[in-house]
């Protein structure tokens, strides 16, 4: 009696199924619960790996709740590369869809932010392109210039409070979180992600700017959705983010 | 095949295998310890912390590469992307060692981040010889395969676990990486001596050795079923059966695993001072 793979690995994805035949203990007798090491492994260490990627969703939620969470998912989706420094890419869309999660609205979008913190912890190291000359632009210049934008730079736009709520689990003593649209930016300045709230506005600038736009062109995007934006503040957030690799003069 | 006649570049001294939050303790005192082992994949993305880390560490300590991603037992082929970020890591860092494991982990695209077991037949030796190869061929040097923990056996094996290692190396050239833990869970696991399969075992290809903590639980019949957990102190009669290897073999790089409730520094550091300890008795 043969075991395929597959045999091996829909029996340990679902407990429901039988343990395979030709699978025995040192005295040939069927293998029964030693087969459940194989089982709970992979679970337990799903699990744990869903727990250290979105510790805010896991607050959230609660422990048992994760965990449950966590077993559906993992059975939806297992992963599909060996880097679980990357595992959950699915998980928004996941809660999401989740009708019993529906009146907390907001999970997916945390859940988003959680993600794309870990993708900028180890994203490609980058240098601040040289920012000095920014200054002495005359405003014409300024809006001509275009810009690269480092890996690890991520805007997350949400009709929910999710810098709020985000800051509200991971900091102490934060205050509340008050209803209402948040957008923010995650830059990486040296090794620890930093994650910040957004002006109205900003979140289209940096977007436009990261699809290759002028500074100009951004900001007329900006414009149309946030008639009074400036950029000054965005400009000094990414700025002091590091987020500048490369500035194109000529355009 | 490649032609190798040392299997790796590690010292015949204490290892441990490294994590970041004792990365400070190593850089201030790393004990007995003169090598450090990395898992591949968690040093495969593209920069931040985790890489800074180990281009500081490989100033000053040989580094080993331990893969847990490659599936070398699977039955499809070999992920090419996978094989291709080993190769970008072991080109830049250079390593004194990879190894990978006797084991699958990887089907129809789903990774399971587990290693499951083998049947020991003609067929799964072909598959894991050509796979080796492939490694082998790709990365330009000899790896080390280990012998895993068993919970089960296949009822169609026609081979013992120590003369399939033996065959893969001798039609491969790979060295191999000698868990003596996993010795004892096996041997626990399946009525086994654990003497006896390291008296059967091709010590002169062993490059490396593993040790580790297990837990304990049992099977529907009431007997011991040892799970390897590499969660706490390696016990008593592993560190007899070390002592058992090294009589045996002579000094090998020895490392210590403790990857679940990883402990103080202090804890991790006295194991691997039992392992230099267990060196030193060999060292004529």
């Amino acid at each position: 009696m043969t075991v395929p793979q597959n045999l091996f690995t829909g029996a340990m994805m679902d407990a429901a199924q039988p343990v395979p035949e030709g699978l025995i203990d040192g005295n040939k007798r069927p293998a029964g619960r030693r087969f459940n090491v194989y089982r709970n492994n992979v679970a337990v260490s799903l699990t744990e790996a869903m727990h250290q990627a979105f510790p805010v969703i896991t607050k959230l939620l609660g422990t048992q709740n994760m965990d449950g969470l966590a077993g559906l998912f993992l059975r939806a989706h297992p992963p599909t590369s060996p880097l679980m420094m990357f595992y959950g890419a699915e998980f928004p869309a996941f809660l999401a869809q989740m009708p019993q999660l529906a009146h907390l609205g907001y999970l997916p979008d945390i859940a988003r932010l959680e993600l794309q913190m870990r993708r900028a912890y180890h994203a490609a190291d980058t240098a601040m392109a040289d920012a000095a000359f920014l200054s002495d632009l005359a405003p014409e210049d300024l809006m001509a210039l275009h810009a690269r934008i480092a890996p690890a730079v991520t805007v997350i736009k949400s009709s929910w409070p999710i810098y709020d709520i985000w800051r509200f689990n991971t900091e102490d003593d934060a205050p509340k979180p008050a209803s209402g649209a948040q957008d923010v930016l995650i830059t990486r300045p040296e090794f620890d992600p930093v994650v910040q709230l957004l002006p109205q506005g900003a979140a289209d600038w940096i977007i436009a700017l990261q699809n290759g736009a002028s500074f100009g062109t951004a900001f007329e995007v900006a414009l149309q959705s946030t008639p009074s934006f400036d950029l000054t503040t965005p400009l000094t957030m990414l700025l002091q983010g590091g987020a500048f690799i490369e500035f194109d003069r000529k355009g | 095949m490649l032609d190798q006649t040392n299997f790796n570049h590690l010292p015949p001294s204490p290892g441990v295998g490294y994590k970041p939050q004792h990365f400070q303790d190593i850089i201030e005192n790393s004990g007995s310890v003169r090598w450090l082992e990395i898992h591949a994949e968690n040093y495969m993305g593209d920069g931040g912390r985790p890489l800074a880390q180990l281009r500081h560490l490989a100033e000053r300590f040989p580094i080993s590469v331990h893969g847990v991603g490659l599936s070398i037992g699977g039955e499809t082929p070999l992920d090419a992307d996978h094989l291709a970020r080993l190769k970008h890591l072991v080109s830049w860092l250079n390593p004194a060692s990879f190894s990978e494991h006797l084991a699958w982990s990887t089907h129809e695209s789903h990774f399971y981040n587990d290693l499951l077991p083998l049947p020991y037949t003609d067929a799964t030796l072909a598959r894991i010889c050509d796979h080796i190869n492939q490694v082998q061929d790709t990365l330009g040097r000899a790896m080390l395969l280990e012998n895993p923990s068993s919970y089960l056996a296949f009822e169609e094996s026609t081979w013992e676990e120590p003369a399939f290692l033996a065959e893969v190396s001798k039609r491969t050239g790979c060295g191999l990486l000698l868990d003596v833990n996993n010795v004892f869970v096996s041997a626990t696991n399946l009525g086994f001596s654990p003497q006896q399969y390291i008296d059967a075992f091709a010590l002169e290809k062993v490059g490396e050795i593993h040790l580790g903590g297990h837990d304990e639980d049992t099977d529907d019949h009431g007997a011991p079923l040892l799970i390897d957990s590499h969660g706490r102190e390696v016990v008593d009669p592993v560190w007899s059966l070390l002592d058992h290897t090294l009589e045996r073999s002579g000094p090998k790089p020895t490392l210590v695993e403790w990857d679940t409730d990883v402990p103080e520094w202090s804890i991790l550091e006295a194991e691997a001072a039992r392992a230099h300890d267990a060196l030193q008795r060999v060292i004529a």
